[in-house]
Order: structure tokens, then C-alpha cells, then sequence
């Protein structure tokens, strides 16, 4: 199993791409914004959380056809899943394996992009936070509905519609810890709320996502 | 003793259904025309919203079916997970784009609606985002069904989309009473409650209800007779281009 994530890793950095491509397009989607609102600080800051957790998910369903698609399309994945690992720890190495080398980049990367977007500095801490327990759940609800499409040629814009409403829940939580935050009000509920759907998910996801793939790999 | 999962076999699916299709369909059809007429025709008008409140005998039976579609899907898919009886995926299949169609009625009576009562077509309300986001999910199944070629694959996979999807929807519902305060009343249907829609009104709805449950059920006969038949049609045709 960590010889399964040290190769997703390696793959996902050394074969670029992946890796750089979704800080890069949170980076572009944050720079964006500006012009499409305005400059004022004011404006900007008041909707800096809302907008860096709509980046950092769009960012993070970038990478995710990335998940399955290459080792589907080698074969690899057929092998991966004849191997003793149960599939299981394999959809939860894969969703492990997503969010450190796109989660984790993006929630170090959210304070730099808040400065742009004259965040209150009381702000920081809880968005920080927030993606940081979010993110994950991004990554393996993620993973699901990569595993849902393996198969399908051209999946993707079919894999934003089947992930992105699952994506609601945590959207909304995360946003509102984010939004709380910035405000300087107290966000311990929704946190405890995001922080209950990523252990959920983290929990039964693995199951459904191992159940799919078997039935793609058949 | 008869067991229902004798209705699982397609045949007998059909020569079931057939016989009792036609009852089905015309006591549905007389039930709607019944009580929208009703409804229309001989309720007085509400004394605050006048003659609007007549939208309530397509939005709420619309929307309590738009549910009940899901909730029929989802039984389904367990059914097709569990015991594998091709007829349930084909019905659950079958159901969805009705479902979705429901969805889309319920929402457009309700932004009908709402634009006289609360000024605006749309609001950000929990009841009305949520079944925005029960449409999207309608979507998604419909899309899965129809991206995938082999159809064992296609049910196995819709099927767990619809039960990982009824989790993410109900948690959906709850998380946005969270996050927004609601213009949209509460439930005035329930059984034992006090505040309840006026007998006037009630009567003429539980009709349209009725209605609405039968025109499903019909639909949902029809067109999973439909998906049979398509499926066999195939396996002919490829049995004669082999032979």
C-alpha cells in the first residue's frame, strides 16, 4: 500500500501535468475574479471564501479523470487490482494519493490567494482550516465518481455532473466556516459539520468506490 | 403462496402488468381530470391569494412524487443489487426521467407561483435549492444510464449511484436549512397537524394526488414494458447477425 502511494505520487509529479495544473488553474480561476467583479476590497473581501473554496474544488475536479484513466488505459489498474491489496485499500491509497498532490498543495497555497483577494486577516486561520478538513472529502467523493467513469471514453464533463452535486454538502459547510471566519463570528458548527461528512466519507466512500470499479474492471 | 419475486420475471412482468395497465391508466386519468377540475372550478378562492392558490394541485402532487420517484429508485436499485432481477434495474431506470420531469414541474409551478406571492420567481430557499440540486441529481443518474453500453454494467453502476446519491441528497437537504433562512411555508399536508390546508382545498388535493401516484405508476409500467422490449429486440437482432 505505501508502495502503491509512493509510485501515485512519483507518477503524479515526475509525469507533470497533474500536479502543477491544478494550482495553476486555482491560481488563473482567483486572478480571474477581480475582473470579473471589480477591484474594490471591499467587494473582494467579502467574497474571498467563497470564492477560494469554489476554486479549490473546481481545481480539485480538474485532476480527478487523472485518478484511474492512466493506469485503465495501460492496464496497470487490471494488475493493481489481481494483486493482494483488497480494492478497497487501493480506491483509498488512489483518493490518499489525489489529495496530497492536489488537496494539499491548494490549502497551502489558499493564503497567498486570499492576500489577493484582501481576505480579513482574522480569515485565514478558519479557511485554512476549513480546506484542510475539506479537501480531503473533496478527494475521495472525488474518487467515487472517477471510478464510476473509468470506463466511459470521454468522461469527464459526465464526471462533473455526477461529482459536483455530491459536493454540495461540503461546499456549503466549508464555505460557511470560511465566510464565519472572515466575519469574526463563531464557526465551531459548521466546522464540527465538515469535519462529520469528511470522516463519513472517508469511511464509507472507500466501499462504494471499490464496489464500482470491481464492476468496471469485470 | 405466490412470492412477488415472481413478478421479476419479465414475461410475467408484462402479462401482469398488461392486464392491469389499462385500470391503472384510466383511473389515473380520471382522477387528475377529476381533481383539477374540482380543484379549479368549485374551491372558492384563497382570501389572501385569490385564484393562485390553485397551483397547488399540480406543485405539491408534483412534488411529492418528484420524491417519490428517488424513493422507488433507490428501493429498486437495492432490489437489483441484492437479488439481481433485471426488471428492477429496467424499472428504476425507467422511473428517472419521470421523476426528473416531476422535479421540473414542481419547480416551475413553484416559481409560478411565487412570483405573484413572494414577488420574485426564485429564492435561495432551502426547499427550493434542495430540489434544484434533487434535479441535478436526476441528471446525473440519466446521463450514467445512458454513457454506459453494457447493461449489466450500466444498472450496477447506476445502482450505486443512486444509493451513494439518496445519502449526499438528504445530507444536501440538511446542510442548506443550514445555510439559508427559508421564505418557503412548512409542511401543511401532515397527518395529525393542526395548521393544514382548509378542508376545501384538501379534498380536491388528496384527488390530484392520487392522480399523480396512479399516472406514475402507469408511467412507470409503460415504459419499463418498454425497456424490456427494447432489450429483447437487441438480443434478436444480434441473434441474427450471428446466425
Amino acid at each position: 500500500m505505501i508502495a502503491l502511494l509512493t509510485r501515485d505520487m512519483r507518477l503524479a509529479v515526475r509525469a507533470g501535468g497533474g500536479f502543477g495544473l491544478g494550482l495553476a488553474f486555482f491560481l488563473i480561476v482567483v486572478v480571474l475574479v477581480p475582473f470579473g467583479v471589480g477591484p474594490e476590497n471591499a467587494l473582494l473581501a467579502r467574497i474571498a471564501p467563497g470564492i477560494l473554496w469554489l476554486g479549490a474544488l473546481l481545481a480539485c475536479l480538474l485532476s480527478l479523470d487523472r485518478i484511474f484513466a492512466l493506469d485503465w488505459e495501460d492496464g496497470s489498474l487490471d494488475l493493481l487490482a489481481t494483486s493482494p491489496v483488497p480494492m478497497e485499500a487501493l480506491v483509498s491509497m488512489k483518493a490518499l494519493a489525489h489529495w496530497l498532490t492536489t488537496g494539499l498543495p491548494l490549502v497551502l497555497a489558499t493564503p497567498v490567494l486570499g492576500l489577493l483577494l484582501s481576505l480579513p486577516v482574522q480569515g485565514y486561520g478558519p479557511l485554512v482550516l476549513s480546506l484542510a478538513l475539506g479537501t480531503p472529502a473533496l478527494s475521495v467523493i472525488g474518487t467515487f465518481g472517477a471510478a464510476l467513469t473509468v470506463g466511459i471514453k470521454r468522461g469527464g464533463l459526465l464526471l462533473s455532473l455526477l461529482v459536483l452535486p455530491l459536493y454540495v454538502p461540503t461546499l456549503i459547510f466549508g464555505a460557511e466556516v470560511a465566510r464565519r471566519g472572515a466575519e469574526g463570528l463563531e464557526y465551531t458548527a459548521p466546522l464540527a459539520m465538515l469535519a462529520g461528512i469528511t470522516c463519513g466519507a472517508i469511511a464509507l466512500l472507500p466501499f462504494a468506490s471499490a464496489a464500482v470499479l470491481r464492476v468496471n474492471l469485470r | 403462496m405466490a412470492s412477488i419475486w415472481e413478478y421479476a420475471n419479465p414475461k410475467k412482468f408484462i402479462e401482469t402488468t398488461d392486464r392491469f395497465l389499462p385500470f391503472i391508466a384510466i383511473a389515473a386519468v380520471v382522477a387528475l381530470v377529476g381533481g383539477l377540475v374540482w380543484g379549479f372550478f368549485f374551491t372558492p378562492e384563497d382570501y389572501r391569494q385569490g385564484s393562485t392558490v390553485k397551483i397547488i394541485y399540480l406543485h405539491v402532487p408534483a412534488a411529492l412524487m418528484a420524491i417519490n420517484a428517488w424513493l422507488m429508485m433507490l428501493v429498486a436499485s437495492l432490489v437489483w443489487i441484492v437479488r439481481r432481477h433485471h426488471v428492477s434495474a429496467l424499472a428504476a431506470r425507467a422511473a428517472a426521467p419521470i421523476g426528473a420531469t416531476m422535479t421540473v414541474i414542481a419547480l416551475v409551478t413553484g416559481a409560478i407561483w411565487g412570483q405573484p406571492m413572494w414577488g420574485t420567481w426564485w429564492a435561495w430557499d432551502p426547499r427550493l435549492t434542495s430540489f434544484l440540486i434533487l434535479f441535478l441529481f436526476y441528471l446525473g443518474y440519466m446521463a450514467l444510464w445512458a454513457a454506459i453500453e453494457n447493461d449489466d454494467t450500466a444498472a450496477d453502476l447506476t445502482s450505486v449511484l443512486c444509493l451513494v446519491g439518496s445519502v449526499f441528497a438528504v445530507l444536501s437537504r440538511y446542510a442548506v436549512n443550514f445555510w439559508n433562512q427559508g421564505l418557503h411555508q412548512g409542511a401543511s399536508l401532515s397527518m395529525d397537524k393542526e395548521e393544514n390546508v382548509a378542508d376545501v382545498f384538501y379534498y380536491p388535493l388528496l384527488v390530484c394526488i392520487a392522480g399523480f401516484i396512479l399516472l406514475f405508476v402507469a408511467l412507470v409500467f409503460l415504459r419499463t414494458q418498454t425497456e424490456i422490449r427494447a432489450r429483447r429486440t437487441r438480443a434478436l437482432l444480434a441473434r441474427e447477425r450471428l446466425g
